[in-house]
Parts: C-alpha cells; structure tokens; sequence
C-alpha cells in the first residue's frame, strides 16, 4: 500500500512538473471560466431577471460548469498518454499499476481546488458575496469538489474508452448541452416542461441549487422531489456517479491487457 | 536463457496474430524479430513486457513466467516501444528521475541513475530542456534511456529506429551494440532486413504470426536465396538479347519489362559482374546500369511465403 501512495505522488509530481514549465497553460485554464462568468455576468446577464441579482444568481453555477468542464482535460490527459504509449511505459515498471489512475485524480483534484480559489476571488472582485456563514460556505465548495471528483472518474473511464482524438472532442463538444441543461445560467422555471424535467434531475443543478443555499445566494423556487431535496442529491449524485465510473475504470484499466 | 516462449498465441477477435512462436533469445546477444506489418512482432513484445495476455503457450523472462509472475518479470524487463513514450512537456532528467522512482530505485538513486543515462546516450546538455524540442534521434536515445533505468536483464526493442533519419539509426545501433557487449539479452523487432544483419547474431522471420524462417542471419540469407545481379538497358528492345547473355552467366533470368531491366540471382558476385559485362558488351547491348545487390526484404518474403504456399 505504502508503495501505491508512493507511486501516486511520483505520478502527481510529474503533473506539478508540468505547472512549473508551462505555466501559460495553467492561466489560460483559469482564464476560461473568469472570461465565461464575465461574459455570462455582464454582456447576457442584463437580459436575465433574476430576484437578488443575476452575478450572485450565476456564480455558484459557474462554480459547478468549472467542475464539470474539468471532465475534458482529464479525458485528455488520460487518451494521450494511452496514445503516445506512456501508460505501456507506466504499466511495464515495477510501479503499484493502480497509482497511475490515483495520481491522475490527485493531481487533477489539486489543480481543481488552485481553479477553485482562484474563480472564488474572482467572485469577491465582481460582487458575489456570502451569506450564511464561513462554515456553511465551506460545505458548498465541498460539494464542488465531490463533484469535480466524480467527473474525474468519468474523465478517466472515458478516456481510456476512446483511445483517439476523436473521442476527446466529441466529448468537449457534448459537455456543453450537458451542463447548459441546468439551473446553473437561468432558472428551470423559464424552460419548457420537458426540459424542466431533464435539468432538474442534472447532477449539475443538484450542486448549483445546493451550494446557492450554502451561500446564501438568490434561488428561484421550484418544486418537486429533486428541487425539494437538493444538498441530499448535491451528495448523493456524485457518490453515485464517483462509485460507478471509478468501478468502470479500474475495470478497464485491469483489463487493458486482455 | 533470458527469453523463452513456447507456442506462444493471441487472438484478436477471430484474427490470430500470433501462432505458436517459440524463440529463445541468450544472454548478450541480439535476437531480431523481422517481419511486415501485421506479421506479430509488436503482439509478441507486448506479451512479453506483460502488457498484453497470451491465448495459449508460455513465455519466461529473465525466468519469470510473464502470467503468473508479472512483478518479477518487469523488475528485469526494459521496454522501448515504437513511440518516444516520454513525457514532452518535462525535461529529459525529470523523466528519467520519474521512471527511476516508479522503479523503486529511490529517489537519491534514481537521480544518480538519470546522470549516469544522461551522460551515456549524450543527453547531458539538453537534461533540462523540454522533450518536444528534442530531435527524433534525441528522443529515441531518451526512450531508450529510459528503457534502462532499471539497468534490465531483458531489453525488447520494439522497431526502434523506424522514422529516423540514417543518423539517428547509426546512434541508436551504438547504443544497442554496448548494451549486449555489456551482457544484456535483446529482443529487437524490425522492418529491415539491414538492421536486422546488423545488430543480430540470430533471426526469427515472422509471417501471419508464424515462424517463417529462423537462424543466423548468414544463414538466412544462404537459403532465402543469393544475391541479384540488375542490369537496366538503354534500349527495350535489347531485352531479349540480355536475357540470353544473363542465362548463358548465371542460368537464370527475369526480365521486367517497365523498368527494361534484367535480373538474375548470382553465387560468385564479383566473378558474376564481369562476366556478365563482358558478354553484353561483346553482343554490343548498350548499358545503362549494372547493380550488384542483397535480395531485399519484398524477395525474402516472396520467397518465403511463396514456399511456404508449396509446403502446405
């Protein structure tokens, strides 16, 4: 055990590795969803009525998108490694096998929290404040990150799904309707019936609805089962999803020789 | 022995690529695995680097069964496979100091290893430059480093100077001649037969997944067939008088008629030429090219799948 948490760090470091020569890319990262809160915020968000203001309305659900975008640069990290034939060179070392996947998620995990501090000052400087206390506040980005980690997995499986290209960008492109079919931009209320029902169920609107609550920022009220029983979904979603897609890719990453 | 397999098979869906391959490869020697594309060369380096499971048959390496001692197998196993697989955005130390420490070298060791690989394959002055400026030739040479990090008792080379200019080949012969000098057992798959004649003292001739023809490269090119003698004419409509000269010389002849090119198979090379000149240039046939030349891999394999049809 001691050797997986080992090889996991020495595979986390080479991400860390990477921060340190590139750094352009690490901003640019961040960059993107400070530029999409900014253009959502300030050129479309004067047409939103949102009571309490959409800037405080938008930023959880900004939030949560930049969680779920982080599923594509997982998935390509993964699906290039597998491509250029690092992950054959990882699996013929006497390294534990499983810390090539434990270390991707670490790694992916920290840059996640750095992305997360980051856009939350970003917030402060547009006018998102808190409301209901550092404490509750806390529990919201928890939630954000529990689901950056099963979006993780999901990046993981995926990746070493679809070994080419075309894979990765198919997914980049899907992601966009997914997490758009949310309560993350506009309330569901404003959608037709049909597509109410879909976002509602989104893990994503689980999230934005919860850590909304946790921040004390305005919601729109809806009804039902999932609108009613949001911080209880905001967990259990992705639970759920971290349990199947980590099961799923372990599976895979077993079976690569097969 | 370090390799040894024994019927090895593997499927993929209802293609057998592999077909019961027995090799066995000797401490400090080249062993060449030559075949086209498709003929299982890199199947049989992925099983035996325990990336891949065999359908049937066993292998050991350095002594390890590669399905049930996995672990052991790759603690004496170095891999180069056919893509540089180095991380491009690190430097050429930090990658070798990363594969040190996932080797279990530790990580004062496994610094101590990089400079001393850095220093060997002449990567000192760009250690600390990014991968992706290397040149093909450099990145090869890291990828072999890398391959050795863990100084390994086994090294399958998997067509590992395909893409490079004759430069980065000849660095990368260097590279594996000390290698077995020094008493490490090579695995090396190949699309040349040149490369092949080079580096190794025994081939395996891999076709459809089966073993075509085995032994000494010497050997192998005595009973895949002599050397060929071209003689390209000025004129087509010499064809046939040529044709006649190279019979009367060497007793045998094909005419290809594109090309207006005559070519026969010769035993006595030098003794061959000047005759054969001596007689066009008596029949007066105008000449624009004589080459005396190995068969090249295309005749090897006409030769030998063509023989292998008559056998089966």
């Amino acid at each position: 055990m001691t050797w997986a948490l080992r090889d996991s760090w020495t595979v986390t470091l080479r991400d860390l590795g990477h921060w340190r020569r590139q750094p352009w890319d690490l901003v640019i990262g961040l960059a993107f969803p400070i530029l999409l809160l900014l253009m959502f915020g300030f050129l479309l968000g004067g047409a939103i009525e949102v009571p309490g203001g959409y800037i405080e309305f938008l930023f959880p659900g900004m939030l949560a998108v930049t969680m779920a975008f982080g599923l594509e640069s997982t998935m390509t990290y993964v699906s290039q490694d597998v491509q250029r034939g690092v992950t054959d060179r990882f699996r013929s070392l006497p390294m534990s096998r499983i810390a090539v996947l434990l270390g991707r998620a670490t790694a992916d995990m920290l840059a996640s929290v750095v992305g997360l501090a980051v856009l939350l000052v970003a917030g402060l400087v547009i006018g998102w404040r808190i409301h209901e206390g550092i404490g509750n506040a806390l529990a919201g980005v928890a939630l954000l990150l529990l689901l950056r980690f099963a979006f993780l997995w999901v990046g993981i499986y995926l990746g070493l799904l679809f070994r080419g290209q075309g894979g990765v960008v198919a997914v980049q492109i899907l992601v966009w309707p997914f997490v758009f079919l949310s309560n993350a931009f506009v309330p569901i209320s404003t959608m037709p019936g049909w597509l109410q029902a879909l976002s509602a169920w989104n893990p994503v609107t689980a999230t934005v609805a919860a850590t909304r609550e946790l921040f004390g920022n305005p919601t729109v009220a809806a009804s039902g089962w999932a609108a009613e029983n949001v911080v209880l979904l905001a967990v259990v979603w992705p639970v759920v999803l971290s349990v199947v897609f980590a099961t799923l890719a372990v599976r895979r990453w077993a079976r690569l020789g097969r | 022995m370090t390799i040894r397999t024994t019927g090895l098979t593997r499927r993929y869906g209802e293609t057998t690529v592999l077909d019961g391959l027995d090799l066995s490869v000797d401490a400090g020697t080249v062993h060449s695995l030559l075949g086209p594309n498709g003929a299982g060369k890199t199947t049989a380096v992925r099983i035996l680097s325990t990336l891949l499971d065999p359908h049937g048959g066993t292998a050991t390496v350095a002594g390890f069964d590669v399905v049930r001692e996995p672990a052991q197998v790759r603690r004496h196993l170095g891999l180069v496979g056919q893509h540089a697989a180095v991380d491009e955005i690190l430097g050429g130390r930090d990658n070798l100091v990363m594969f040190g420490r996932l080797s279990h070298l530790g990580t004062r060791h496994a610094r101590r290893r990089a400079d001393e690989l850095l220093e060997q394959f002449g990567l000192v002055d760009a250690a600390d430059r990014a991968v992706s400026t290397y040149s093909g030739g450099m990145r090869r040479r890291l990828d072999l480093a890398a391959g050795l990090v863990l100084d390994p008792t086994v090294l399958l080379l998997d067509e590992p100077t395909t893409g490079l200019d004759p430069g980065g080949r000849r660095e990368v012969w260097q590279a594996v001649r000390a290698l077995v000098a020094g008493g490490t057992a090579v695995l090396l798959t190949t699309q040349y037969l040149e490369e092949a004649d080079q580096l190794a003292s025994q081939v395996t001739v891999l076709n459809h997944g089966r073993v075509a023809a085995e032994g000494t490269p010497d050997a192998l090119k005595a009973s895949i067939g002599q050397d060929r003698l071209d003689v390209v004419l000025r004129d087509e409509a010499d064809l046939p008088a040529a044709q006649t000269a190279l019979l009367t010389v060497a007793g045998n002849a094909d005419v290809d008629l594109d090309g207006r090119r005559v070519t026969a198979t010769v035993t006595d090379r030098v003794a061959a030429l000047t005759h054969v000149v001596r007689t066009l240039d008596d029949a007066g046939i105008v000449v624009d090219d004589v080459i005396l030349r190995r068969p090249t891999l295309d005749e090897v394999f006409l030769h030998l799948t063509g023989s292998m049809k008559e056998a089966s």
